[in-house]
């Protein structure tokens, strides 16, 4: 049984691949502040800043709606701004009943969830873009490299690894369990709501457990090679030229695209 | 079955006694020496306290009596060279290979011995090729067959050039040709090995020593050829002759 539906790189020999992973988490992190500082309603520079993603698709290869495709995934998490529609004192321009409360959509809330859907829709995208164009231990390095703490990074790396075997063991776990889910005839299988419910709640018990003893047997795996409580790394990336160009032009073009959402 | 004398010039373990915090005795007086060179099978029934002698080599847990590596005491102070001396590998791959990609788990030794980056890539390639794994230096280690992992995982350790290679249950869950490939690269290691394993077929063709262990105890250590031939000995420790 192998599980890596994770894994979201796809290998190509473009010029954004090529880059070196630091400018490329670099520039994505830029580019998502950038989008948080824009203000509300500045609808040129949020085209820009789509242009500047679709651009990035397009120089990596990947087609030109590749991070449009898989951004729809990161909509739902917008609603959680869905209070501003009310909140934001403006002109009314509609209103509800929900429950026991007078829902009033001001034009001022509007503006500001749409804005926010966009900010966060073009961030989504580019990040989409950066694991799509960077291998995931390549990002783990580059946050080790701009100083991100080891604890962190360890973490990330750690839950990278495992996610894998854990989800492999998840998968192992179902399925033995869909082995022995049969019927005798003419009755009903299944058992009731509650019984299964304290199945699953073993199975989780179950995981833990395995995933508790085996975070163990790694520890020991890592002290029998030296681990001393501070994990090193090596240093594989180079800056070159081209990193420096690309680095320049990104931070001109969020330049603009900051100036053209405050004239 | 009588216990053989070997003079130890790699290890020499004396008098090891240890029981777990949950006070189950897994090691009962345990004594054997190795000597350079040699590849020796440790075998015997689950629960004969094969895999805690193991972790005992490197200083994992930490027993009563005495061991030394290479002329030196297992003490906290030396526990570094001596893990560096000691190639430990786990019987599961994917506990033993923690980092993303292959390079990083073949370099996390190295790098954590201390050695100049230079030296870590030199070590990484020639461990990667002793195992003849070069291709795979840039894998992702969750993307790796058992049998690659198991091989990897043999690298991981000497790419530290230990002096003594330590595998628990090297064959376990491999197809014949992965089994068949691990066989001919553990017998064209120049290294001294300490192995333990269920596999009797691979005892018998791999080590001419073999050390028996049961209920904590070494019951035999000797030739593997007379331990092998002792059927009803054999039998009594829940082993079978191949």
């Amino acid at each position: 049984m192998h599980s890596d539906a994770f894994d979201r790189y796809h290998h190509k020999h473009s010029l954004i691949h090529q880059l070196d992973p630091r400018i490329k988490v670099l520039i994505t992190v830029a580019f998502i502040i950038s989008n948080a500082l824009l203000p509300d309603g500045a609808w040129v520079a949020f085209l820009l800043a789509w242009g500047f993603v679709l651009v990035a698709n397009v120089l990596s290869q990947l087609g030109i709606g590749y991070t449009f495709r898989r951004s729809f995934i990161a909509l739902p998490f917008a609603l959680a701004a869905i209070t501003v529609l009310f909140s934001i004192p403006g002109k009314p321009i509609g209103s509800f009943q929900f429950l026991m409360w007078d829902m009033t959509v001001t034009d001022a809330g509007l503006l500001r969830f749409v804005s926010i859907v966009i900010r966060s829709w073009l961030s989504v995208q580019m990040a989409i873009l950066l694991v799509a164009v960077t291998e995931f231990p390549k990002i783990v390095h580059a946050l080790t490299h701009l100083r991100v703490p080891a604890v962190i990074t360890m973490i990330i790396s750690f839950l990278y690894r495992y996610l894998f075997v854990l989800t492999d063991e998840v998968m192992r776990l179902l399925r033995a369990r869909q082995a022995r889910s049969a019927a005798s005839p003419g009755q009903r299988s299944g058992g009731s709501l509650g019984w299964r419910a304290r199945i699953a709640g073993h199975m989780a018990g179950q995981l833990f457990l395995r995933s508790y003893e085996r975070s163990d047997r790694i520890y020991n795996a890592m002290l029998a090679r030296g681990y001393k409580g501070e994990l090193m790394t090596i240093h594989p990336h180079h800056f070159e030229r081209r990193d420096w160009i690309i680095c320049v032009l990104c931070i001109v073009g969020m330049i603009i695209m900051q100036w053209t959402g405050r004239i | 079955m009588e216990v053989m004398e070997y003079n130890g010039d790699i290890v020499k373990v004396s008098d090891l006694h240890f029981a777990y915090p949950d006070e189950h005795v897994a090691l009962r007086g345990i004594s054997f020496n190795l000597c350079e060179g040699e590849k020796v099978a440790l075998v015997g029934p689950n629960g004969a306290g094969k895999s805690t002698l193991m972790l005992q080599l490197n200083g994992i847990l930490d027993g009563r009596g005495a061991i030394e590596i290479g002329g030196l005491h297992l003490t906290r102070d030396n526990l570094p060279v001596i893990r560096s001396m000691v190639g430990l590998v786990f019987q599961n791959p994917d506990d033993q290979l923690f980092s993303p990609t292959v390079f990083e788990d073949v370099a996390f030794g190295p790098l954590h011995m201390g050695l100049p980056e230079e030296e870590v890539y030199a070590r990484v390639d020639a461990a990667l090729e002793a195992v003849r794994m070069s291709a795979y230096r840039d894998r992702l280690s969750h993307h790796l067959s058992v049998g690659e992992k198991k091989r990897i995982a043999i690298a991981t350790v000497l790419s530290m050039h230990p002096k003594i290679l330590i595998l628990d249950e090297p064959s376990a869950g491999l197809d014949p040709r992965a089994r068949r490939t691990l066989i001919n690269l553990l017998r064209d290691l120049p290294i001294t090995m300490l192995i333990s394993t269920h596999d009797m077929r691979l005892v018998q063709e791999l080590f001419p020593r073999t050390i028996v262990m049961d209920g904590g105890r070494i019951v035999a250590d000797g030739l593997t050829k007379e331990i092998l031939e002792d059927e009803a000995f054999l039998k009594e420790h829940g082993l079978e002759k191949p």
